[in-house]
């Protein structure tokens, strides 16, 4: 498949080891057509499925995917990486999980990646290995200011968002609805921050991704429902923190 | 940045020119028929197709209004998504990266605008304005939009008489990035239409609209601008506690139920406003019933201590949360229930009065019609009749009253309809399609003999509205033994 056919995008932000999460949103992404996977990070981390999910990913990105860098990833190799309790937790059970290959591969993804005019990052455009989360429009803005690319795409704070940037540098914000398709117009610059697939926290529980038509310039964040009590039970039964599985059913 | 400064240098050199002859992405433009002070409109053909159409060109350039990029913006994305015969149809766009354009509908005749000279007009024919511009809103609302500039010079009529909205530039899409929402520090719009909590920076209200319709419909029926036309922010924010003189002060004789109307649309808090476009509409197509208020006989303005008291009433100039538009109009539905009036009805009426009370107790702000169709033989070229008839309109309008009393509603949710038809399915159907009727609540009757004769105007009813119907029975009773030949089933009668 050459560049020029590839139309329809489905962008991954946050999987963390739910693997009934990612299948279902990847097979929502097939149903619907996806050419071509993006992943912006954080495969590992929290969830109970890590093998899986790094396999899968690689598997991904043998057949043409692109993917990123995130901080849980970057934790696998680098102990030092300061976290919360549950997710350092977490990490820890993952390292011992994953095989040398598997810890490779996080190791060495690149932290951004660039086509087309479009910027894939894990956390933000302006200085990628701090993993500042975009929470405003300020945020947004320096992430903007960062880049040449008229869309970015991230993830890293688990909340959908929709930033954009006009020629005069004034900023809009907005909370996408989901299956809502949204232009994004050119002569602005945009910056498209995902939900999460594997641990949503806006208090909605499905798995949150993005699909983009290159062509119309529309994007279309998605919710998909899935299997999340198999998921929190995996959690619980590989002896993970329990509130890891608990936020699962209630998406916070 | 560079990069991108780099592709727009490119695409200008080869931007193509709007001018007669020259053809954009298949659009052939022929001659310009408006320069305004944000876009220039241009006719416009496409092959093979006779639809009238016009091309609306932002005016960008060096020193520009952003306003106006901003406000091309919005409806570059608003228009596709629109749709119906209260919007103008679009057939095409181009952005700001080549030739930004819009290609919509040209809707023949001109806006109201041109009404403006002969202002104020009859009472009868404000009300027809109004109740079309009320259901061309109801009918935007429904697709998540919010207009914000209704006034004279937004509003044409197609020559089938519906209202259409046209300058989509200051809308809001509900499910859409709102560009305006945080470009500009101060409002945007016409002054003297603008609603009091669109100084305040809200954007997601509908009825918003509704004030904006108010002004309008005070306007064309005083001939006086009720806000004047102040320009100034602060001219502007007296409306936020200063309430318009009450229009009977301006013209004697002004109707009492088109005040009630007028200064209800016009009240400062939105949720002292109609709670629908769709809600305004009905009221608008049934004067006679609307609730007189104490609005109605005001012939002043609110006295001093109230309009400190609003001046310094900092809660209503605090912003509130965003709004889900489609659920805020999803809470105040327009019901309506059919009932028999007929002796042996009083079961199934008391079944339709628990249902009916259900929904409405959880939907305080939903408006009840109750009505009944008084049967006509089909031929009534009778003048005996005549008479007859009217007493029984009457009595049927108290019985309807009657059954409505238990729900202990507002008079001003609810109404009564006696319906003169030859077919009663076909006349509540008329009826809720007419007055936008978001749910029909009907009964089903168990005796298969009443069925058959008055037919079963509730399987019609359920089977071709355009609305949700509920069908209700009475409550079920232990089977019969069965006695050959005196028993059918319920549902057996002739459908």
């Amino acid at each position: 498949m050459t560049a020029e056919e590839i139309v329809l995008l489905a962008v991954f932000a946050d999987i963390h080891a739910n693997r009934q999460a990612f299948s279902a949103c990847l097979d929502f992404a097939r149903a619907h057509g996806a050419q071509r996977y993006i992943c912006l990070g954080d495969y590992v981390g929290y969830g109970a499925d890590p093998e899986w999910t790094v396999d899968t990913v690689m598997g991904l990105v043998d057949d043409g995917a692109m993917a990123v860098r995130g901080n849980h990833d970057n934790a696998i190799g680098t102990p030092s990486e300061t976290m919360n309790a549950e997710a350092q937790a977490a990490i820890e059970w993952t390292r011992g999980r994953l095989n040398a290959a598997q810890r490779r591969f996080l190791a060495e993804l690149p932290m951004t990646l660039q086509e087309d005019g479009r910027l894939y990052v894990h956390s933000e455009a302006s200085h990628p290995t701090r993993w500042r989360y975009v929470e405003s429009t300020a945020d947004a803005a320096r992430s903007l200011e960062a880049t040449d690319a008229d869309v970015t795409f991230c993830g890293h704070i688990h909340l959908p968002s929709l930033y954009s940037m006009s020629a005069a540098e004034k900023m809009t914000s907005f909370v996408p609805t989901s299956g809502v398709p949204v232009q994004l117009l050119g002569g602005r610059r945009w910056l498209a921050v995902l939900g999460s697939v594997g641990q949503p926290r806006d208090r909605n529980p499905a798995a949150a991704f993005a699909m983009l038509d290159t062509e119309s310039r529309e994007i279309t964040y998605c919710r998909v429902p899935y299997d999340v009590e198999t998921a929190a039970q995996r959690i619980r039964d590989n002896g993970l923190p329990l509130w890891l599985a608990d936020r699962l059913t209630v998406g916070r | 940045m560079a990069r991108t400064m780099n592709k727009t240098l490119i695409k200008t050199s080869l931007k193509p020119l709007v001018e007669p002859g020259a053809v954009i992405d298949g659009f052939t433009i022929e001659e310009c028929v408006h320069r305004g002070g944000m876009a220039t409109l241009w006719s416009v053909t496409w092959p093979d197709s006779d639809t009238p159409m016009l091309m609306k060109v932002p005016l960008v350039s060096e020193g520009e209004d952003p306003a106006a990029i901003v406000s091309f913006e919005m409806e570059q994305m608003i228009l596709p998504r629109l749709s119906g015969p209260h919007v103008p149809a679009c057939f095409g766009t181009g952005d700001f990266a080549r030739q930004p354009y819009v290609v919509i509908e040209r809707i023949p005749g001109k806006t109201l605008y041109q009404r403006l000279s002969e202002l104020p007009v009859s009472y009868e024919e404000a009300r027809a304005l109004a109740g079309k511009i009320a259901t061309a809103l109801a009918d935007l609302h429904t697709q998540n939009v919010i207009h914000h500039d209704v006034k004279p010079s937004s509003i044409m009529f197609r020559p089938s008489g519906e209202a259409v909205l046209i300058d989509f530039g200051l809308s809001h899409h509900n499910q859409l990035p709102d560009l305006l929402q945080e470009e500009f520090r101060l409002p945007y719009g016409t002054a003297p239409y603008m609603a009091p909590e669109r100084l305040l920076g809200v954007r997601d209200d509908p009825r918003s609209d509704l004030f904006s319709l108010g002004v309008l419909l005070y306007f064309f029926t005083t001939g006086v601008r009720p806000f004047g036309e102040s320009e100034t922010l602060r001219g502007m924010r007296r409306r936020l506690w200063r309430d318009p003189h009450p229009p009977s002060k301006l013209r004697p004789g002004y109707p009492p139920w088109l005040q009630e109307v007028v200064l209800r649309c016009l009240e400062i808090e939105p949720v002292w406003r109609y709670p629908t476009a769709s809600q305004l509409a009905f009221e608008l197509g049934h004067p006679d019933q609307v609730k007189l208020t104490a609005r109605s006989e005001r012939l002043t303005r609110d006295p001093l201590a109230t309009v400190l008291r609003r001046r310094f009433n900092w809660e209503l100039t605090q912003p509130k949360p965003k709004a889900d538009l489609a659920a805020q109009l999803a809470s105040c539905p327009i019901l309506a229930v059919a009932l028999d009036t007929a002796e042996g009805s009083e079961e199934l009426n008391e079944a339709l009065r628990i249902t009916a009370g259900r929904l409405l107790a959880t939907l305080p702000s939903a408006r009840l019609a109750c009505l009944n169709v008084l049967k006509l033989a089909r031929v009534t070229i009778d003048k005996t009749l005549d008479e007859q008839g009217n007493n029984k309109h009457i009595d049927r309008m108290v019985a309807l009253k009657h059954w409505a009393s238990p729900l202990k509603l507002d008079d001003n949710r609810l109404t009564v309809h006696v319906l003169e038809a030859v077919d009663p399915a076909a006349a509540i159907l008329e009826f809720a399609d007419v007055n936008h009727v978001d749910h029909i609540v009907i009964g089903a009757r168990r005796s298969s003999l009443v069925r058959a004769l008055l037919g079963s105007v509730s399987s019609k009813v359920a089977a071709e509205a355009a609305c949700t119907v509920t069908v209700v029975r009475p409550p079920r009773l232990a089977p019969l033994p069965e006695l050959a030949g005196t028993s059918k089933e319920p549902g057996e009668g002739r459908d």
